[in-house]
């Protein structure tokens, strides 16, 4: 494919130079709305890649949500339809059920799956949708400026919550995919970080079983993946990455909390 | 060591450093320009160390603004 590269490649065109790293031909060669340092970018590419690796470019459909995400169906190259907020997981199963051979995934921010769309996961969840769904977790309401969502971390200052989360008026964070992992119809629940480069691989891998685990109609797949927000958080892009190993990692565990014996193999 | 090349793709690169403090060369660098939207874009500054072509600029990048290339290593015949 043809990019524009305004720095010189000199050497690179020899042909002893094999290509490491190259755009995915399933993202768009556009530019972002992302602010600097968002997560969203590196998700948005990851899941790209994937969706290249597995070679199923062609059958797959993303549901985008409400939120930063929003324009998510102008950034990935496949099929795509916007829901309402929150109400991805419910398109996604008229989808599917209406074309099961395609691969259905959702992306969704935290103020859209956690708190409008909580319902439509969780009954998406216990009718054992064969979806995916690509959680992303940044504890804010990022696209309206930052204000305090069901994840807001405990005493975390947001433009809603100035003087910082008060768990006796406002409750303690939610714990989605603990949650979503109690219910038998969910066949992959993880939580995954994007703060390293050792766990933005693992999160690489996450994405790949969330989609193979679809496509062996195990049932519904879903991949917390904890992002940073580094223009509602105040902070500078590497400052944010700080944020989440220091502050979020405490409430949210890593890890993998159910997975298919069938996945496994 | 095996010698990388990268190219840039300057105009997206919203100058958030993440690909700075993750290179495990320390090869990027803060450019001195500011690009069309008004960041100031990576380059490659390979005066005291090389790139190796390792990928982990590209695995961090959320514009997607790189591109990497490897020179395989040469084996004695």
């Amino acid at each position: 494919m043809t990019m524009l590269l305004e720095a010189e490649a000199p050497t690179t065109t020899a042909p002893d130079w094999e290509l490491v790293y190259q755009r995915p031909q399933t993202l768009v060669d556009a530019p972002t709305h992302y602010c600097p340092g968002c997560s969203h970018g590196a998700i948005h590419r990851m899941v790209a890649e994937t969706i290249d690796e597995l070679g199923i470019r062609g059958c797959t459909i993303c549901v985008a949500p409400v939120g930063c995400a929003v324009f998510a169906y102008k950034y990935f190259a496949l099929d795509s339809c916007e829901a309402a907020h929150g109400r991805a997981p419910a398109m996604a199963t008229g989808l599917k059920r209406v074309l099961p051979d395609r691969i259905i995934f959702t992306y969704q921010g935290d103020g859209d799956l956690a708190s409008i769309g909580g319902n439509e996961i969780l009954h998406a969840a216990l009718r054992g949708e064969q979806i995916s769904v690509i959680f992303v977790n940044n504890a804010v309401y990022g696209m309206t400026g930052g204000q305090m969502a069901p994840t807001t971390l405990t005493g975390m200052r947001t433009t809603s919550s100035p003087y910082g989360r008060d768990p006796l008026t406002q409750g303690r964070p939610i714990h989605i995919t603990e949650m979503l992992a109690t219910i038998p119809g969910v066949a992959y629940a993880v939580r995954r970080s994007m703060h390293s480069v050792a766990e933005m691989r693992k999160v690489k891998k996450a994405l790949r079983l969330a989609f193979q685990a679809q496509m062996r109609g195990l049932g519904l797949s879903i991949v917390e993946i904890l992002g940073a927000c580094p223009t509602n958080w105040h902070l500078t892009p590497t400052e944010s990455l700080d944020f989440i190993r220091d502050r979020m990692l405490p409430e949210y565990p890593l890890g993998d909390f159910k997975v298919d014996e069938r996945l496994r193999d | 060591m095996t010698r990388g090349a990268i190219t840039i793709q300057t105009d997206r690169c919203k100058g958030c450093g993440l690909c700075i403090q993750a290179c495990p060369q320390h090869v990027l660098v803060f450019g001195e320009e500011f690009n069309a939207r008004g960041y100031r874009p990576v380059q490659l500054d390979e005066r005291e160390r090389c790139c190796t072509g390792c990928g982990v600029c590209a695995l961090v990048c959320p514009d997607v603004v790189f591109t990497v290339y490897r020179q395989p290593v040469r084996r004695a015949a």
